[in-house]
């Protein structure tokens, strides 16, 4: 039997090899560390995402499982270009984007400025402003709109506090005017922390010698900011900038527990119109079109922003 | 202390100091007024103006946990006297506790989900980590290019897909389906977090234990995890955090047995209208253990934040 040959192989081979194959290659150990992680995520993540694509050619309704399955093309895709209600929602995510990006850098960066003066107590000072990104957003976003309530509402008891007027006079959720604003005001006070930490990161890395040669050349304080400070926190500011774009743009708990909305649609973001149609209109195959138009949209800007900041980096 | 030229002046501090105290107080106003208005009675929750001192009351805490009907005073007054202060403060809103609510279990629900799935992020994110860091793997950068890149996907655009799948597998609303999804979200970060912390161990201290005779596998859990201890802990800090707030999923596919809290607490509505003090209640309960740990763990949770993000 060839058993016999193989062990006598076996026993020739030198104890120092012998050893090796017993506690495994390491290539062998590679793959099975790595094996599962890449098999959750092509099962929960990647599998998931074809079969959307998939869907997304289809007229396929979710409550509807033994109508029969059509293909029909692009045609979903052309309906949502087309869709005045998706551009609506665009407008609304941009909106949401831009002035909670807006404020959030102004805030953030001012704060961890002012922070790396180094004050006694700051890193506790610093855990208490940090506290609201660490909370559940459908949690506390439930609980501003007790907040934002007219009459009882201690934020607009707070407003009219200081301006007069009657607190039962707006109503921060139920105006079309101020519902955007409700919105931006609850995830600037969510998520400048973050914008903060990371800009915080961006001072703490540079080095003292910086402005002690610039203190030399007699550059004045002003001048320093402008061109050390500034510069050297730029490519922190604008990762901070990217992780909450990503974030702002797929927003979705915060602003359903806030306004679910409305009023109308002024605050229906990509993601609840997203999830309107999914989940209650039951519109799988166009929705999925609209997931992927997203997750393109977010893909490529995303994209596009890395490469920017990249340059940055480089200067 | 030596003088420097680029130490603050202490007026600076001081302005620096007021404004950014100034701020932090402002912040915690909402969250305060969350634990305040836990120990309100529902009147005095919405009394104008707000009231900010009043008589504390376990009213909506006894509220959170209860369910209960409301009696006519005939009978209210047939019944023996109450047991505790429970039904003490129910009988004087000429009411009598049902049963127990839903909270408790969601409560536990978001124990479960949040510990299963961050124990299983741990253990796979460190194993996958730890190759990344030490062995050559074929595309290894583009495979962790596309770790992280899945977690650009919003939510939703998975969910439809997953509500299927999970439909066809029997997954949707079990406790299972939920700790697999949270760590398959969480793994990306997981990942990218430890291989750092690994990285920053030298390898030189496994080489050693590789010549002492150890295999691969007990260099890694003699030598290298008890390394990267810290770095282990505060990554399953961040995991147990999201799977902790995570919302749109659990809304999405849990309604029942695996329903979580969030979800859970925005739905506890009280006899006319929404009862405040009972959701400040589940709020406070549910938010506290996070504050705390966020305070308690401050230094690694911080440098994680900066540290995962920077690197990417």
């Amino acid at each position: 039997m060839s058993d016999k040959t193989v062990d006598r192989l076996a026993s020739n081979t030198p104890v120092r090899v012998a050893r090796k194959i017993k506690g495994l290659s390491d290539r062998a150990i590679a793959w099975i560390f790595v094996g599962p992680t890449i098999f959750l995520l092509l099962a929960i993540n990647i599998f998931p995402l074809i079969w959307t694509i998939n869907l997304s050619f289809t007229n396929f309704k979710a409550n509807r499982l033994n109508r029969e399955v059509e293909y029909i093309g692009l045609r979903n895709y052309e309906r949502i270009l087309g869709d005045s209600d998706i551009w609506l929602s665009m407008q609304a995510t941009a909106h949401f984007l831009f002035w909670t990006l807006f404020f959030q850098v102004l805030i953030g960066f001012a704060l961890a400025w002012l922070i790396n003066r180094k004050f006694r107590g700051n890193d506790l000072w610093t855990t208490i402003i940090v506290l609201p990104m660490m909370l559940s957003p459908a949690v506390v976003g439930n609980f501003w709109t007790f907040l934002y309530q007219p009459q009882i509402g201690l934020f607009n008891y707070v407003v009219t506090f200081f301006t007069g007027g009657d607190p039962s006079g707006f109503e921060m959720l139920g105006s079309v005017d101020l519902a955007p604003w409700a919105i931006v005001i609850v995830d600037t006070w969510m998520w400048t922390p973050f914008v903060m930490l990371i800009c915080l990161a961006g001072l703490r890395s540079i080095p003292d010698y910086i402005y002690e040669a610039a203190e030399i050349d007699r550059a004045s304080k002003l001048r320093q900011f402008f061109t050390i400070t500034i510069p050297m926190v730029l490519p922190f500011l604008m990762l901070a900038v990217l992780f909450r774009g990503i974030e702002n743009f797929k927003m979705f708990d915060l602003v359903v527990q806030l306004t679910g909305g409305g009023p109308g649609s002024t605050t229906e973001m990509a993601s609840i119109n997203l999830k309107r149609e999914a989940f209650e209109k039951w519109r799988t195959g166009y929705s999925s079109a609209f997931a992927i138009i997203l997750f393109v949209t977010v893909f490529g800007l995303a994209s596009i922003y890395v490469k920017a900041l990249n340059k940055v980096k480089e200067r | 202390m030596s003088y420097s030229i680029t130490e603050p002046s202490s007026r600076q501090k001081w302005v620096a100091g007021t404004l950014v105290i100034t701020y932090a107080i402002i912040t915690m106003i909402p969250l305060l007024w969350i634990m305040m208005t836990s120990f309100k009675t529902p009147p005095d929750s919405i009394s104008y103006p707000p009231k900010v001192f009043y008589e504390p009351s376990l009213e909506g805490y006894v509220n959170l946990f209860t369910t209960r009907t409301r009696v006519s005073p005939e009978k209210l007054a047939s019944l023996p006297p109450p047991e505790n202060f429970a039904e003490e403060i129910v009988r004087n809103r000429d009411m009598v506790i049902a049963g127990p609510s839903k909270f408790g279990g969601r409560f536990l629900n978001s124990v479960i989900i949040g510990f299963g799935s961050t124990f299983l992020s741990i253990f796979l994110g460190t194993l996958a980590a730890y190759a990344f860091s030490r062995f050559k793997i074929p595309f290894a950068d583009d495979l962790l290019f596309f770790i992280l890149s899945t977690r650009m996907m919003p939510p939703i655009a998975v969910a439809i897909p997953i509500f299927l799948m999970y439909r066809q597998l029997g997954l949707s609303d079990t406790h299972l389906g939920m700790i697999l999804l949270y760590t398959a979200v969480n793994i990306s970060l997981a990942v990218w977090l430890l291989k750092g912390f690994i990285d920053e161990i030298p390898r030189e201290y496994e080489e050693a234990a590789l010549i002492d005779g150890y295999t691969r596998f007990q260099a890694f859990y003699k030598v290298v995890l008890p390394q990267a201890a810290t770095g282990i802990a505060s990554t399953a800090i961040f995991c147990l955090i999201f799977a902790w707030n995570e919302y749109a999923f659990a809304v999405l596919l849990t309604s029942g047995t695996a329903q979580t809290a969030p979800p859970f607490i925005p739905t506890i509505i009280g006899v006319g209208g929404l009862d405040w003090p009972a959701i400040a209640a589940g709020a406070t309960l549910f938010l506290l253990p996070v504050m705390i740990f966020t305070v308690m763990l401050r230094k690694h949770l911080l440098r994680g934040i900066t540290f995962g993000a920077v690197r990417k």
